[in-house]
């Protein structure tokens, strides 16, 4: 790469005309998918919005977006980057030293690597904080003693982003660290859980005796809490983006082949995600198809949930638009973001039983579209609960944007003496 | 799509923030809209003068300043956070807008450089204001020349010196330029639930009329630019009750505590501002579909139904969360909450607006 010009500060046409030609000279459908990954990270076109010292090209996100569009117009397939491995990769680029950094960042953009997040408990979901998963030095490791839940794809998952207590002295943001815990050992145990909608894509995650080198720890002792914030943050934006469906199309080559069967295990616990969000897309084919456009009602909650969708578009894009600029004012884009598709994902909900009537009764093979309308209306629930719920998400824009009082607080002083659940 | 606004419309923004500020302060609206007339003439003398505000989004060719929806968006959205009570609305964007969309080049070039000047008051004349596809039910034009008919709700028509009115004609709606003092016109003021708003009714009796546009005249089109323009206005007045009661939910002490302190008093505060900001983003996509025909053509009727139901809430709770104070006369609220509520209506219900998008959607898909 040391011979190629800086490209931050190219115009996209430069970009997208460099991305094609380098297409051009690489992409071939007949190499082995690990193959390809790896000339993808040398290339520098893995991650363009990373950094350069860590296979990346400091492009921003509008730049990355035209890389993307070059990636799919020539049907290349991207680097690993979906779901917790790109929340890992997030806060190791973050918060990781340089040896952390080489070790984990190019197994999560080869594939070679699948992650998950433990961060939630039987005990503490939305105060995070409250976690008594315990962390205790021993030598050159930390044992881990404790449960956690909720975690989606552990079942597939060679690594763990982990935050557990080292300090039961400490008030309890303090006394929380950061680990990245290998899931392939013995004191790992994963449970599946099933979902009200059918699926098990969240497990429960058994920690007796596990071990995570010290060397393994992001950050110092203490840390974990401030760490886990830029994870959480980075979880929200991620919300409002997979609106989208993304289409695997179905094309000729090995390495589609080897594609799709990746796909089919790392995307296995999201084939619901786009139902959560409501399937705005077929909202108005399906109202056209069945009829239900001329009920004037219909047609009122219809035209509400597209103004819903655009006007979140719209609102996504001047968001992008004054971060561009550079502009230092707050744009509490992240949870008005979130609590937004929450929005956006129970009027489609709302809509498609609208348009559907007593065949919302269905599900499955019975029910309307094979069954997609039925797993839409039973996954919307999860879209303002899964990342923080709407609840917490209006508790940050109250206080941090609108500047209004905190909540009053009952967990001061040492976490030993802080009331919890019930265990 | 670039969404954002540059450091020229920012610092316009200032200005004519600035001098609203200054010269519509809630004591100003107050002893306006107490008057028959509803303006001070020396302000609208500075704000068509010095700042040029009624020929911003006119062409310079017809003695404006070449900007466009944007930057009347600005101007609008300041006035209706100050509730600025004067002939702008009227004569600068529904009577300016139907004589650049609509008007014959003749006719631009004759009636806009007035217009843009502040020197004429013109209104224009809409015999339904609720429903554009029903515009020219009542008032028709006899042998294109003569006038006959009533339009129930005008804004501004009692200072106007210039009517622009859409009549049915047999080839289809068209504009007319009648006099306030032709023979034949009869303007009563009207009882509006917005005094800071002045309305007639205007009645044509056989009345002499010029007619300026071509047929028939894109009454769509025309709509449309008002219905954004009045969009932004409505913008502003939520954003100022958005602003002040916040500033009262920290403030006033209830419980021992200030009552912003209170859960579910926060949260509605977040649903405010996620409602207000999603408004927000398609009023101004609309103004730039307007601009540059990017983004969905029916962006204006989205982003005045989504202003509509937005500024509504915003005002039903700057109410609600202000208690009994909020309910009075002397607190200043209730002054936005009737703009809020005829702006709701006028040019449109929300409900109407979602009806026009489904149509244009099914024209499109089916
Ligand atoms: C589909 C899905 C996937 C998930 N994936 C993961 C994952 O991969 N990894 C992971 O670690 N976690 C994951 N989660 C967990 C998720 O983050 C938690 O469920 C969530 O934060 C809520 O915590 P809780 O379930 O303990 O509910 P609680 O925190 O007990 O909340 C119960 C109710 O109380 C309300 N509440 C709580 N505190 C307040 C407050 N201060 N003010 C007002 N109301 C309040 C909540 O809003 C909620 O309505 C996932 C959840 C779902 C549904």
């Amino acid at each position: 790469m040391a011979e190629e010009q800086d490209l931050s500060t190219a115009t996209d046409e430069v970009i997208h005309e460099t991305v094609l030609a380098w297409l051009k000279d690489n992409w071939r459908t007949d190499r082995p998918l690990a193959e390809w990954r790896n000339i993808l990270v040398d290339g520098g076109w893995a991650a363009p919005d990373w950094p350069t010292e860590c296979y990346g090209r400091g492009f921003s996100l509008a730049q990355a977006q035209v890389v993307q569009r070059a990636f799919r117009e020539v049907g290349a397939v991207g680097a690993a980057l979906g779901g917790p491995g790109n929340l890992a990769a997030h806060t190791i680029l973050a918060h990781g030293n340089e040896a952390q950094k080489r070790r984990y960042l190019r197994p999560i953009l080869t594939g070679e690597h699948a992650w998950c997040q433990l961060f939630s408990e039987p005990g503490s979901g939305s105060d995070l904080a409250g976690l008594t998963t315990r962390a205790k030095r021993d030598g050159d490791n930390y044992i881990i003693n404790g449960q956690k839940v909720w975690n989606t794809s552990a079942h597939h998952a060679d690594f763990g982003i982990l935050i557990a207590r080292t300090d039961w002295d400490a008030p309890k943001h303090q006394g929380i660290s950061y680990f990245l815990i290998n899931m392939r050992q013995p004191g790992v145990e994963v449970r599946p859980l099933r979902q009200m909608n059918g699926h098990a894509s969240f497990n429960e995650v058994f920690l007796t005796d596990a071990l995570v080198p010290v060397t393994d720890r992001l950050g110092n002792e203490g840390d974990g809490w401030r760490i886990a914030s830029s994870t959480l943050s980075a979880e929200r934006q991620a919300f409002s983006r997979d609106r989208g469906i993304g289409t695997l199309r179905e094309r000729e080559g090995t390495i589609y082949a080897e594609y799709a069967a990746e796909q089919a295990i790392a995307q296995e616990p999201y084939t619901w995600y786009p139902q959560r969000a409501g399937r705005v897309d077929l909202a108005l084919p399906r109202a056209m198809a069945t009829g239900a456009i001329r009920d004037p009602v219909v047609r009122q909650e219809l035209a509400r949930l597209l103004c819903l969708a655009h006007a979140a578009e719209y609102a996504a894009a001047s968001a992008a638009a004054t971060r561009r600029a550079g502009s230092n004012t707050i744009v509490p884009a992240g949870s008005i973001a979130k609590l937004t598709a929450s929005l956006i994902a129970r009027q489609a909900s709302h809509v498609h039983t609208l348009v559907s009537g007593p065949e919302a009764m269905l599900g499955g093979s019975d029910g309307p579209m094979d069954g997609v309308i039925a797993e839409i209306l039973l996954s919307v629930p999860a879209i303002s609960i899964a990342g923080g719920t709407d609840e917490i998400q209006k508790n940050i824009i109250s206080e941090r944007v609108l500047g209004l009082p905190k909540e009053p607080r009952f967990d001061t002083g040492p976490f030993r003496d802080i009331p919890r659940n019930a265990s | 799509m670039d969404m954002g606004f540059t450091a020229d419309q920012h610092q316009f923004r200032e200005t004519v923030a600035r001098f609203l500020q200054d010269k519509s302060p809630p004591t100003t609206v107050r002893k306006l809209m107490a008057t028959e007339a509803g303006y001070d003439t020396a302000v609208w003398r500075q704000l068509t003068g010095e700042l040029g505000l009624a020929g911003t989004h006119l062409p310079e060719d017809y003695g404006g300043f070449g900007f466009g929806p944007v930057e009347l968006g600005i101007i609008c959205e300041e006035m209706g956070r100050h509730l600025y009570c004067g002939p702008h609305f009227a004569s600068a964007v529904m009577a300016g807008y139907a004589v650049l969309l609509g008007a014959t080049e003749a006719n631009r070039t004759q009636l806009l450089p007035d217009i843009a000047s502040g020197g004429t008051i013109a209104t224009l004349v809409l015999d339904n204001v609720g429903d554009a596809t029903r515009v020219g039910e009542s008032i028709t034009a006899r042998d294109d020349a003569r006038l006959t008919g009533q339009a129930r709700i005008v804004l501004d028509a009692h200072v106007a010196n210039l009517l622009i009115v859409a009549a049915a004609t047999a080839e289809g709606l068209a504009l007319f330029t009648v006099a306030p003092d032709a023979p034949g016109v009869a303007i009563t003021p009207l009882q509006g639930i917005d005094s800071t708003r002045k309305l007639n009714t205007v009645v044509f009796d056989d009345t002499p009329a010029d007619r300026i546009s071509r047929t028939p005249l894109d009454i769509a089109d025309l709509w449309d630019h008002l219905s954004v323009a009045l969009a932004h206005e409505m913008m502003g007045g939520a954003q100022r009750l958005f602003d002040t009661t916040l500033d009262y939910l920290k403030m006033r002490v209830q419980f021992g505590r200030t009552i912003g302190s209170f859960q579910a008093l926060k949260h509605r505060c977040a649903d405010l501002l996620t409602e207000l900001e999603l408004a927000k983003a398609a009023t101004y996509a609309a103004a730039r579909y307007l601009t540059t025909g990017d983004g969905e053509r029916y962006s204006p009727h989205m982003a005045k139904a989504m202003a509509g139901d937005a500024y509504m809430a915003m005002a039903r709770q700057a109410i609600q969360l202000r208690g009994g104070i909020g309910f009075t006369w002397e607190e200043d609220t209730h002054l936005w909450f009737k703009r809020a509520k005829s702006s709701e209506v006028f040019l449109g219900t929300p409900d109407w607006h979602r009806e026009r998008i489904m149509q244009q959607l099914e024209a499109t898909h089916g």
